[in-house]
């Protein structure tokens, strides 16, 4: 094999990880421009200056307290949120090996919305709220883990199709729910459903969820491309395949939970982002982790802030305005790639 | 026949596979050393796949052992086995896209660490592979948009680029056209001329007639001949394994078995 061959073709593969790097470090700059626009767009629009003075607190005032009080929290919630989903979503596209697999398909977000539901249709307080969709979550992710691991046997198909179902169940809960409801609480429920940032006031522990979520899927990103290879690949070259499905099953789970308990179930992030990242710098998942963690952030930020601007003073649900820009994105990138 | 102080490529003792509650093999005792070839034969069903896999290590036997170089699997540090032993899997379809380049890349995964990546050494031997395989000029591509056997010749790539010790092969001709059934067979040849030692499951019982150096003939019941490739490929044993009369015609050089 001669050297100068190998060696084109060596720049050609250091380029794939350049251009990836580019992506990432665009990806960075997108997450800056959309925290800025989400702190200076609104009913008060504040300048980049006087944003930067608010921020690092040496003013008090109302723009000031509008910005750390409001504004702020709700840009990182609807930021951490997005990257939660959009990591969940790849992680799930993965363990199912299965390009349609999104956060919510093995029942999550129904569990979550059952939880959410049934709390604001016992009149709840916020907080109440909150834990119902936990643990309403984590429910229905143990409830369909038990089902289709029943006999230790694990495959896909049976996985996929329970979640289907558990979700449908929890869906005819839901409509139960809300036809039972009160007339004042309806509004609440459906705003819950379509996912909604405006009453997230303690994003905090979504973004450390983040962080450390990305932090420890990274470590087994190889393996997970051997996986989504197949599963005899995967064992023939050393992985540890039941270890690492738990893993990936565990804390995608956990990091859908905390989303949607935190912005309701908002649609579409989980299952486009990670394929708009694929198509731009491919399948390396040691790539588009952290690239699709960025981008769905930047993209539910950004679509959070349209959501309360566009039509000021009517706040958009997010969720309505994710899947408004994500069906037709998705349909044209799947008419785009037949396969 | 050169001497090699190394243990068996690999050992089967008292092997008894199972699925469910049939036997597809039942106290099966054979070495593979450097430098042998061992087809497994059978007919559809019969087990190779799940008895090749059990030989890989993945699946646990019914009772006896498996030796790998020696030692049970379970005694090699974990990872370890994968830089001694390469499995070429059936094709399984891929629902995610990949360049030829990052897929025959996956074979070095057992050589780095957790967070390496791969390096310009790795990729010269995929280089190497992907051009052994005839695949040169296809590093860029996207593998869905390969044909079948070009991606059959991609996967027996990713298997070379993990230089292994022993090569376990399901089914390597599948999808491949003549000439490459031949040039695939005369690489894994010269691998095991080389020192390595390859066990396989074929269908073609003429290509094991040229290739094999020992054949394991499961006859789907549990039991099983092996032995030297001239003595287990007779009529009488292949056709009582097949269900299916077969004649020999020899030519004085080759003998060539034919169904009737």
């Amino acid at each position: 094999m001669a050297q100068g061959q190998a060696a084109t073709r060596n720049t050609g593969m250091l380029s794939v990880r350049r251009r990836a790097a580019a992506v990432l470090a665009g990806l960075v700059l997108a997450a800056l421009a959309a925290f800025a626009w989400s702190l200076s767009a609104g009913a008060l629009p504040v300048s980049i200056d006087d944003l930067l003075t608010a921020l690092s607190g040496a003013e008090g005032g109302m723009e000031a307290d509008i910005i750390r009080s409001l504004r702020l929290p709700r840009a990182v919630a609807a930021f951490a949120c997005g990257g939660l989903l959009a990591l969940a979503g790849a992680l799930m596209q993965v363990l199912l090996r299965n390009p349609l697999a999104d956060p919510y398909v093995l029942g999550i977000s129904g569990g979550a919305a059952v939880g959410a539901l049934g709390a604001i249709l016992a009149g709840a307080a916020a907080g109440w709220i909150d834990a119902g969709a936990f643990i309403g979550a984590l429910g229905a992710t143990l409830l369909v883990f038990g089902l289709a691991h029943g006999d230790g046997s694990w495959t896909q198909t049976r996985l996929l199709l329970t979640g289907v179902i558990v979700a449908a169940g929890c869906g005819a809960a839901v409509a139960l729910m809300l036809s039972l409801a009160p007339e004042g609480r309806v509004k609440g429920m459906l705003f819950w459903l379509m996912g909604d940032a405006s009453g997230a006031t303690r994003p905090w522990p979504a973004l450390a969820l983040l962080a450390v979520g990305l932090a420890a899927a990274l470590p087994f990103a190889r393996e997970l491309n051997l996986l989504a290879r197949g599963e005899v690949t995967a064992r023939a070259l050393g992985v540890r395949v039941g270890r690492l499905r738990g893993l990936v099953y565990g804390l995608g789970s956990l990091l859908t939970a905390v989303a949607v308990t935190t912005v309701g179930s908002v649609g579409f992030i989980g299952l486009i982002v990670p394929h708009l990242v694929r198509l731009a710098i491919g399948n390396d998942q040691r790539l588009l982790l952290p690239a699709a963690t960025l981008a769905g952030g930047v993209l539910l930020c950004a679509a959070d802030t349209a959501a309360r601007t566009v039509v000021a003073p009517i706040q958009l649900p997010v969720g309505v305005l994710t899947a408004l820009i994500g069906v037709p994105v998705f349909l044209f990138l799947l008419a785009r790639h037949p396969r | 026949m050169k001497m090699d102080a190394r243990p068996p490529v690999l050992a089967a003792e008292r092997l008894t596979v199972q699925v469910g509650r049939r036997d597809v093999c039942h106290e099966l005792d054979f070495t593979l050393q450097a430098g042998d070839t061992l087809v497994i034969l059978g007919r559809n069903g019969a087990g190779k796949t799940t008895l090749l896999h059990t030989l890989a290590g993945l699946r646990d036997a019914a009772r006896g052992a498996v030796l790998l170089s020696g030692q049970p699997y379970a005694a090699w540090p974990r990872g370890h086995e994968a830089c001694l032993r390469g499995l070429l899997a059936q094709s399984q379809p891929d629902f995610f896209s990949a360049t030829v380049l990052e897929t025959a890349l996956v074979g070095r995964h057992p050589y780095l660490g957790r967070w390496d990546w791969e390096g310009p050494g790795d990729e010269a031997i995929a280089l190497a592979a992907l051009a052994q395989m005839g695949l040169e000029s296809f590093a860029a591509r996207q593998v869905p948009t390969l044909s079948g056997g070009e991606r059959q010749r991609l996967s027996i790539a990713a298997l070379l680029v993990q230089q292994p010790r022993l090569y376990l092969l399901d089914e390597p001709l599948a999808h491949l056209d003549l000439h490459h059934q031949v040039a695939v067979l005369d690489h894994f040849r010269s691998l095991a001329a080389s020192g390595a030692g390859v066990a396989m499951v074929l269908h073609d019982i003429n290509l094991t007639a040229r290739y094999a150096s020992h054949v394991l003939l499961l006859d789907g019941e549990g039991g099983h001949v092996i032995g030297p490739a001239a003595e287990v490929l007779t009529t009488a044993r292949l056709s009582a394994a097949f269900g299916h009369p077969l004649r020999a015609i020899a030519d004085g050089e080759h003998t060539l078995f034919v169904p009737v």
